[in-house]
């Protein structure tokens, strides 16, 4: 049986899952390998990268969700997890998974007083513009040819992006209420239908808490 | 032209949810730092001395020079935190001036004031507090506070208070869902806590903002008793650098709090370790000695 999983090694997985919660779909928590046999759809939390790329590695999930990936796994990177899905982290020694061809700039805004919330024109997603949360987070410094991207911020940094099955946001949508990201990520990952409407195209899957 | 927020309680808030399952380490030097970025600590608290110097050197404990605080966050890639006096406004303001991630208005140092903590909401930097019950968190909530930690009794090496401060809140507010609306009023004169937020707390079941646990966490098994008990994530103070062994001990308390549900690894991570802290019980103290009553 697919399922949708969310990396559990630290960060806001439970925000996560409860956001699925909401579309009616109950994920599991990934710790450890063995917990990604049925996963179809992995999430990536927000978090400290450094601490998530460590813990992943030691405990041999970094081979393993590659691997995963490779025979068609989707993947979605929140902000920590969007640094830990890229090719490449600037002015970094740690080495991401390489799983969607672009670079990130880590607290690429500032520190945590200039984090910041914003309202993002996300076309996918529909009409109605993405409120989003940026805590001390990253940017996109190097957008591959094959990526598609998906929202930028005002002075054009790109925040959103996707190609093939892997998603990525600088941004928090599970700390938000709206679900339409999570929606879209099951559409990626070819998983369940949300149960809250008949119609589950991005325009129509809005759910607000 | 775009609306940008900054300093919103929702930015504060959301950055303890990124901490959450990790482990926050006291350094007192920029190795001491590098250390703990190395074994995964997900942030770092800046301050002269751990509790167990603090405690063992007596006289006032103040806010860290600016220059070592600055040099750490130079230093590392994740989170700074460092703490003020309870009370100390300017010395909390002058933190958010050097541009630390997060301010702990902590009973580990002097207090400044009898009386007051500090109205946190007027900061754009995010503040952690301690509690040992229900009461003094939501008070904490109520002045600003974007996380609180119960407070244990610092620089021991005894877990026994972090045990019963974590117990009390977390059974205080399995309490407040049991009542019912005639009874809230009466329970929020009782805490000391304002209505609407005792309000919050009776509907959802768990405090407004991430609560990790503080205060005499030595082992990885510390760290795994108070997640299993409800902590969200873990400060370890002098448990790591008053330690023989300080680098595996950190790794070993940092695999522990994301695997606290699985004996098998934290029997495995416990291993070889050196010694631990010495310690002191809790219970071997004069009253006047204890930090975690420091708070009103």
């Amino acid at each position: 049986m697919s399922k949708i999983g969310i990396l559990a090694v630290q960060g806001d997985f439970a925000e996560h899952c409860q956001a699925f919660r909401c579309l009616g779909v109950e994920p599991i928590e990934v710790r450890l390998p063995e917990h990604l046999e049925h996963v179809q759809g992995l999430v990536i939390p927000g978090g400290e990268s450094t601490t998530i790329i460590k813990l992943m590695d030691l405990y041999g999930l970094t081979e393993a969700i590659k691997e995963r990936a490779r025979s068609g796994m989707s993947v979605w990177g929140t902000c920590a997890g969007m640094i830990v899905v890229s090719h490449r982290i600037m002015e970094d020694d740690l080495h991401p998974l390489d799983l969607i061809d672009l670079d990130v700039r880590r607290n690429a805004f500032g520190r945590q007083v200039d984090s910041f919330e914003a309202d993002l024109a996300v076309p996918v997603l529909g009409q109605a513009p993405f409120h989003a949360v940026f805590i001390r987070a990253p940017a996109i410094e190097r957008l591959g040819a094959g990526v598609e991207l998906l929202t930028q911020l005002e002075d054009d940094t790109p925040v959103a992006a996707c190609q093939d099955g892997v998603l990525v946001t600088a941004f928090h949508p599970e700390l938000t209420g709206d679900t339409r990201f999570h929606g879209y990520f099951l559409k990626l990952a070819g998983i369940g239908q949300p149960v809250t409407g008949s119609d589950s195209s991005p325009e129509h899957s809005t759910s607000v808490l | 032209m775009v609306d940008v927020l900054t300093g919103t309680f929702t930015v504060k808030a959301g950055h303890a949810q990124m901490l959450k399952g990790g482990v926050i380490m006291d350094v007192v030097t920029v190795e001491q730092a590098l250390i703990a970025e190395e074994a995964g600590a997900v942030a770092v608290m800046a301050l002269e001395r751990v509790p167990a110097d603090i405690r063992a050197d007596g006289g006032v404990a103040r806010m860290s020079d600016p220059t070592m605080v600055c040099a750490i966050i130079d230093a590392v890639s994740i989170p700074v935190m460092a703490k003020c006096r309870i009370g100390h406004f300017v010395e909390a303001q002058v933190l958010e001036s050097l541009g630390v991630d997060y301010v702990d208005e902590s009973e580990v140092l002097t207090p400044a004031d009898e009386t007051h903590h500090v109205w946190k909401h007027d900061f754009k930097v995010p503040f952690v507090c301690g509690c040992r019950n229900l009461g003094e968190a939501l008070r904490r909530i109520a002045e600003g506070a974007a996380m609180i930690r119960t407070k244990g009794e610092a620089g021991t090496g005894d877990i026994v208070e972090a045990v019963n401060h974590l117990r009390t809140v977390e059974g205080g507010i399995r309490r407040l869902q049991y009542l019912d609306k005639n009874q809230l009023m009466a329970e929020a004169k009782e805490l000391g806590a304002p209505l609407d937020l005792v309000i919050e707390v009776h509907e959802s079941g768990s405090l407004p903002v991430v609560n990790f646990c503080a205060g005499g966490i030595a082992t990885p098994a510390d760290a795994a008793l108070v997640m299993q008990l409800g902590a969200q994530g873990v400060f370890v103070g002098s448990g790591i650098f008053k330690s023989e062994d300080p680098a595996p001990r950190a790794r070993a308390i940092v695999e522990a709090t994301t695997h606290y549900q699985d004996p098998d690894i934290v029997a495995r991570v416990s291993e070889g370790l050196g010694e631990p802290m010495k310690g002191q019980a809790v219970k071997s103290m004069p009253k006047e000695e204890l930090l975690a009553t420091r708070g009103w």
